[in-house]
């Protein structure tokens, strides 16, 4: 085992890992859990975290090569304004997979792409949820989204 | 005693390979078995410091494609250049896959359906291989010797996909259970340059490498030769059956990619 030191939502932590423990491992063992673990093969996404500004899946990083490195899960990337949107289109039933959703979703909001229903189902189809049927997911995204852009007018 | 080197040059990552640490970049390939306990790492060479891999080089001798470009940089960056390349990358995986994922880690990982393999085989691709006793240069059909086996010696590193050949229309298609994150079933990519007569056809997913099919070349060259063109294809291949798809239904998709392929090619170069 050995230590690993990084920024999680802005604080530093301290992580104990062996090689072959991914950082979402570590994060969970030590009692960090916004990001969820389910696949851990890189088909849910839901344990998609943010490290140096890259979205990504904390699965298929080891800990270890995270030393130094800011990682950002939903407790420091969702905006209200999307949480909103969230509640008012139902795009969350169960809540497991909504940290990773989260994530995927506020990336492609910040992107300078303009989403369209397509591309909003582009930017998250590496994200699994089993409960909604994901329309009201994309629809509450799709609403943020216009409403940034009529803010930033 | 597991020790992780982040080197930031290609110089001390072949010091940290001559030690036998396992090379990571993405790690979107070779975290997948650790995870699941098929696999054990005890040293981890972490590429992902090291930004002259990192580069897409343009010049009169062609691009050259550092080992650690990611599929996000290249679906957005050679869509022009190189359109089937980039086609090829932008089904990878998912966002979030393609954010890290390398083409350096596809070259190298030699499954028989990397996507990006296919195309850079219809550019004749070659790879380039660093080791401190000195640099090579492979023909990616060289590199490629058996199902994720290549002939990279355990002290080189992949530092480089070169391509010189990459003109003319172009087409890349592959057949999946899902839109993200599908290991293809069957894929293909051709090449029609007929300017200069020259045609290229590759296949992934139907053989025990992803394969570069000669003998279908002169029937991608004529128009009204989509049958034939798609029958020598599926000649050329020998899948096998898995849990993901028979070997008759593989065949049977790839000729129908071939001959979709074959038409669109002279479709749009009319």
């Amino acid at each position: 085992m050995s230590s690993v030191r990084l920024r999680l939502d802005g604080s530093p932590v301290e992580l104990e890992a062996a090689s072959s423990t991914s950082l979402l491992r570590a994060l969970r063992d030590a009692g960090h859990t916004k990001a969820q673990g389910a696949c851990e093969q890189g088909e849910c996404g839901s344990c998609l975290v943010r490290i140096d500004g890259v979205v990504q899946n904390s699965c298929l990083v080891p800990a270890t090569i995270c030393e130094d490195a800011n990682v950002e899960t939903v407790a420091s990337l969702l905006n209200q304004d999307l949480a909103d949107a969230f509640a008012r289109h139902g795009a969350v039933q169960c809540g497991f997979c909504t940290p990773g959703f989260v994530v995927a979703a506020e990336a492609a909001l910040a992107s300078a792409e303009s989403l369209t229903y397509d591309t909003v189902r582009e930017r998250l189809a590496g994200n699994i949820c089993r409960c909604t049927g994901y329309h009201g997911i994309i629809e509450a995204v799709l609403e943020v989204s216009q409403r940034r852009r009529e803010a930033n007018q | 005693m597991g020790t992780t080197s982040s080197p930031t040059t290609v110089e001390d990552a072949l010091k940290a390979l001559s030690n036998g640490a396992r090379v990571i970049n993405g790690g979107t390939d070779v975290m997948v078995p650790v995870n699941e306990g098929r696999d054990w790492v005890d040293s981890w060479l972490n590429l992902r410091n090291v930004e002259s891999l990192r580069v897409i080089e343009q010049s009169h001798d062609g691009i050259r494609i550092g080992a650690g470009v990611t599929f996000a940089k290249i679906e957005t960056s050679l869509v022009h250049l190189a359109p089937a390349l980039a086609r090829a990358a932008s089904t990878v995986g998912s966002r979030q896959i393609r954010n890290v994922a390398t083409i350096g880690g596809n070259v190298a990982t030699a499954s028989p359906a990397g996507d990006s393999i296919l195309p850079l085989l219809t550019y004749d691709a070659e790879v380039e291989l660093v080791s401190l006793r000195g640099t090579r240069s492979v023909p990616l059909t060289q590199f490629l010797v058996g199902p994720k086996r290549t002939s990279r010696e355990p002290d080189e590193l992949l530092s480089a996909i070169t391509i010189r050949d990459f003109q003319g229309a172009q087409h890349f298609a592959k057949v999946g259970t899902r839109n993200a994150m599908v290991i293809s079933i069957c894929s293909i990519c051709a090449r029609l340059d007929r300017e200069r007569g020259i045609a290229r056809v590759a296949a992934g997913s139907v053989a025990p490498t992803p394969l570069l099919i000669h003998s279908a070349e002169e029937a991608l060259l004529r128009q009204n030769a989509a049958a034939e063109f798609s029958r020598l294809v599926v000649e050329a291949s020998s899948p096998i059956s898995d849990h993901r798809a028979s070997a008759e239904y593989r065949r049977h998709a790839l000729g129908v990619l071939a001959e979709r392929v074959h038409r669109l090619l002279w479709q749009e170069t009319q």
